[in-house]
């Protein structure tokens, strides 16, 4: 404790004249909600034109300081200092006024407003004439090229992907012109190329002396972007360090207290027979009329774990959705073992053993209203009932299995949803479909937003159930993730799946490559796919 | 991390929020029920009269039943405003049931026995709700509009049915036909209390089993909050929304018969405006309109406190049209007053929290001294 003291005293001199460039000060923060304290007294500062990165686990308090940075909630005890002076922030409007903006971790967007409405909701350009909805239009035109993102202002935000949902949050919070600019998890949904795009405009600001706080759990690419790194534990400021100082290594040692890299690798792997075929499968988008998923090919064995790796809008969501019985194929055919899944809905294969965790889980993922519980147990309701009524010992059971088998951070089965942090909430997403004792389990970005202490154990859990015959399809657009945690990655591109892997001798640039590469889909890849599988060989 | 083991052992067991909460709201409810009654016991001897009582029970019987088909519309984010309409329809079916039906390419006249009778009105109840429900679910209409548009088809089809008279002397039924005893059944006093107080209590324990024990339950809470979610963890949605509407319409049906013979008559205008009580009485009771949040005991007391508020106000004296004002601002003060009492709590729950943080903060200030000390 004393040591960890004097390292941050080092770094905030509060007195001399070092401290100048300090634009924002968290002094004695403390939030309490109900029974948890979600911070604990943190002293934090905030420097022109400085990155400042928190790491931290699911639930460490992050999100909590950054909304009270931005005016979203109020601390229970502490204060906030801005350029010195002692402000309050009574909402975020006053935080805007101030130069404080913020990109919060979950959408926080209108789906039935245009983008534009969107990024100039509560802050309209106004002429005579009312909304000025010319120069909106033009301020985010002019924004998404920065972005480098072909979205037009006029479109409805429902009909985009969550990817680029995040775009436009980020675009939101670039149109303030903020100087304290906070990003909570910007880039869980994007591309690479888009981190990228993102990371340029970052390093820009920093240039015009904006102060960057950069919060995410894509730890390398955190640590490349960061000048200061600050980790944060059970609601403490437990170290501070200049970027220049630390290591992966380090980051995770400190937030997680242990060693927390995973690596599946040479887990043995141990396949039956074919558990899920998707054969020459297409989707077809209503609106566009174009193919998201073009005639894909691909089986998936019993204890089998394919990592469908692919950059957004490669229509793995798409393919994900069809799977599950969202979304109706405009081709092709998907088989359970030797059953045709052709016209069973959702519900219907659930019972038969084809479970999705989606991508969105705010809006597809959670019903809000309900405890943590009630979430766990809404999939597999049907498997406790004895004479028409529930029996709830048997439920209950289940859930608080579930809540220490998959390792919830919560106060217990009856504490709200909304209470848990990002990643907890991911994890009861996963759980509420484990507990539905799936063959297939489908999970479409399933680390979204989840710690690596975390992400390590939801992938031991999912290489768990494969040993027991569990078959995995899993999306991401993380390849480190790709290739340690597979059996087999199959990269997607553009609808179509495009190259297979096998993650013991692939290398993260050939990955990367294919998936940037569409122009490498031949019409012999789909096969080539299915027996690479089968005999979980060498890269197709 | 959420609950550290320390913060939960220094503060003393404190219970969760959301429980203390859902019992204040109910409790406020109650709380108004209990004023009212003081109230009007107050200002008039004969408002807890034995026979007094029986008439509450009995309007807050008709009100509650429909309220709680009401409530599981509501929980689903719907509204069914053609629920009046439907007890009238209802009514005015089993009226002609009761009068005979003469078969067609036939002088024969048919008289379906009692039950039989009863089953058909409540059936047809439910077609209705089945109808509004297909609507809403697979056409994907709004309820408000759908519901509304079923309130002027029930209410033309009661006075179509009734063709300008009301259908009184042959609810009594004849010796022979097998169809007597509507009055002696469905307007009888088992153990002094009306049936109809106790069809309601019954049906209370039914739906608040349905909706706190089954799946169908839970299913409906999450599609009223989260439609989507609740579709993707393999809820039958639309089945769910469907069904809501069939339970109002059964909900209907079975006023409608205990009411033709409640009044011994079955008229064109029977059910008038029950569905804006019984939207009341829900809401009273604590549930959101836009779904997700809503409890049978809350409903039932809600529906108390509209019973109790208008007998009082017409046993005491008050103007029908006062009357009318007065229910109205009730029903906007008892939910204003659930705003409140949360505003309210949210207040005392920070304040409980700066303090903690203080002690806290104090605290740490004295181990910070002895560490460097
Ligand atoms: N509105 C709330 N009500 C009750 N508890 C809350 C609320 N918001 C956050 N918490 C709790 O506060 C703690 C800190 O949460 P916070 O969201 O700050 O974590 P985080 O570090 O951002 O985690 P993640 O990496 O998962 O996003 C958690 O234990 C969480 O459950
Ligand atoms: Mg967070």
């Amino acid at each position: 404790m004393s040591e960890e003291r004097t390292d941050h005293q080092e770094l905030s001199p509060t007195q001399n004249h070092d401290g100048a460039d300090v634009v924002l000060r968290a002094v004695g923060i403390s939030k309490t909600y109900g029974v948890t304290r979600a911070l604990k007294g943190v002293n934090f500062e905030v420097r022109a034109g400085e990155v400042t990165v928190l790491f931290g686990e699911n639930g460490a308090g992050k999100s909590t300081l950054m909304k009270i940075l931005s005016g979203v909630e109020t601390p229970t005890a502490g204060h906030l200092e801005l350029d010195g002076e002692q402000v309050t922030l009574a909402s975020t409007s006053a935080a805007v006024d101030r130069g404080i903006s913020i990109i919060h971790q979950e959408l926080n967007l209108n789906p039935n407003l245009k983008v534009r409405d969107n990024i100039f909701l509560g802050r309209e350009k106004n002429s005579w004439r009312g909304i000025d909805y010319a120069e909106q239009s033009r301020i985010t035109a002019e924004v998404m090229e920065r972005l480098e993102e072909p979205i037009s202002p006029d479109t409805y935000v429902q009909d985009l992907r969550v990817g680029q949902q995040q775009i436009i949050e980020i675009a939101r919070a670039l149109s303030t012109d903020a100087r304290i600019l906070i990003m909570d998890e910007p880039t869980s949904a994007l591309s690479t190329a888009e981190v990228t795009v993102l990371f340029k405009i970052i390093r820009e600001l920093k240039r015009q002396g904006v102060a960057i706080v950069y919060i995410s759990h894509h730890l390398e690419e955190a640590i490349e972007i960061a000048d200061r790194a600050v980790v944060f534990r059970d609601g403490e400021l437990v170290a501070a360090e200049d970027a220049a100082d630390i290591d992966l290594l380090w980051v995770v040692r400190t937030m997680v207290g242990r060693d927390a890299d995973y690596d599946f690798r040479e887990e043995p792997r141990e396949h039956g027979g074919v558990a899920l075929s998707i054969r020459d499968v297409s989707v077809a988008d209503p609106i566009s009329g174009k193919f998201p998923v073009d005639h894909v090919s691909l089986d998936v064995h019993q204890g089998e774990i394919v990592c469908l790796y692919g950059l957004m809008g490669a229509g793995r969501t798409e393919l994900m959705e069809a799977l599950a019985g969202r979304d109706q194929l405009a081709g092709g055919q998907v088989l359970l073992g030797e059953k045709d899944l052709r016209g069973t809905g959702v519900a219907r294969r659930i019972e038969l053993g084809v479970g999705l965790v989606p991508e969105d889980r705010q809006r597809d993922g959670l019903i809000q209203m309900q405890s943590v519980g009630k979430n766990l147990s809404l999939a597999s309701l049907s498997s406790w009932v004895g004479g028409g009524l529930l029996r709830r010992g048997a439920e209950t059971r289940a859930v608080s299995g579930q809540i220490s088998g998959i390792g919830v951070k919560t106060a217990g089965p009856e504490a709200p949803i909304s209470s848990l942090s990002g990643g907890n909430a991911q994890k009861v997403v996963i759980g509420k479909m484990l507990l539905t004792d799936p063959t297939v389990l489908l999970l479409d970005e399933p680390t979204r937003g989840v710690d690596v202490g975390a992400k390590g154990e939801i992938f031991s859990l999912l290489f768990q159930q494969a040993q027991k015959g569990l078959a995995v399809l899993f999306a991401t657009s993380d390849v480190g993730e790709a290739l340690t945690a597979s059996h087999r990655i199959v990269v997607m591109s553009r609808g179509r799946t495009v190259r297979s892997f096998d993650p013991r001798t692939a290398t993260r640039e050939e990955v990367m490559a294919a998936a940037e590469d569409s122009t490498g889909a031949s019409p012999g890849a789909p096969e080539a796919l299915s027996t690479t599988g089968s005999t979980n060989g060498a890269q197709g | 991390m959420s609950t550290t083991a320390t913060a939960a052992s220094e503060e003393k067991s404190p219970r969760f929020r959301i429980n203390i909460g859902a019992i204040l709201m109910e409790g406020r409810a109650l709380v108004a029920l209990l004023l009212i009654i003081v109230i009007f016991a107050s200002m008039n001897d004969n408002y807890l009269a034995a026979g007094n009582l029986a008439t509450i029970a009995k309007d807050v019987a008709f009100n509650a039943i429909i309220a709680l088909g009401m409530l599981l519309v509501i929980l689903k984010g719907g509204i069914d405003l053609s629920v009046g309409s439907t007890v009238g329809l209802t009514g005015a079916v089993a009226g002609n049931l009761f009068a005979g039906v003469s078969l067609p390419l036939t002088d024969a006249v048919m008289y379906p026995s009692l039950w039989v009778i009863v089953v058909i009105a409540v059936a047809v109840g439910m077609l209705v709700g089945w109808i509004n429900g297909l609507l809403i679910s697979r056409l994907n209409l709004a309820p408000f509009i759908v519901t509304l548009g079923m309130l002027y088809v029930g209410r033309g089809l009661t006075q179509v049915l009734l063709g300008g008279t009301n259908i009184t002397n042959e609810l009594r039924g004849e010796p022979g036909l097998n169809n007597e005893g509507l009055f002696s059944i469905f307007a009888s006093y088992p153990l002094g209390v009306p049936i109809s107080a106790w069809v309601m209590i019954a049906l209370a324990v039914i739906f608040s089993l349905l909706l706190t024990r089954t799946p169908f339950g839970r299913w409906l809470y999450a599609t009223g909050s989260n439609e989507r979610a609740a579709e993707l963890s393999g809820v039958p949605v639309r089945r769910v929304k469907t069904r809501v509407y069939v339970f109002t319409g059964m909900c209907a049906g079975i006023v409608g018969i205990l009411q033709i013979a409640n009044i011994r008559s079955a008229t064109a205008d029977l059910g008038n405006l029950y569905e804006l009580n019984a939207i009341a009485a829900v809401v009273i009771g604590g549930a959101a309109l836009s779904g997700g949040r809503g409890t049978v005991r809350g409903t039932i007391i809600g529906a108390f406190v509209i019973g109790f508020l208008t007998n009082g106000l017409v046993i005491v004296g008050v103007s029908p049209f006062w009357q009318t004002v007065i229910t109205g601002a009730v029903i906007i003060l008892a939910v204003a007053t659930d705003q409140i009492q949360q505003i309210v709590q949210r207040r005392r729950a920070h304040a409980r929290a700066v303090a903690q943080a203080q002690k806290d903060s104090a605290r740490r200030g004295s181990l910070e001294s002895k560490e460097t000390s």
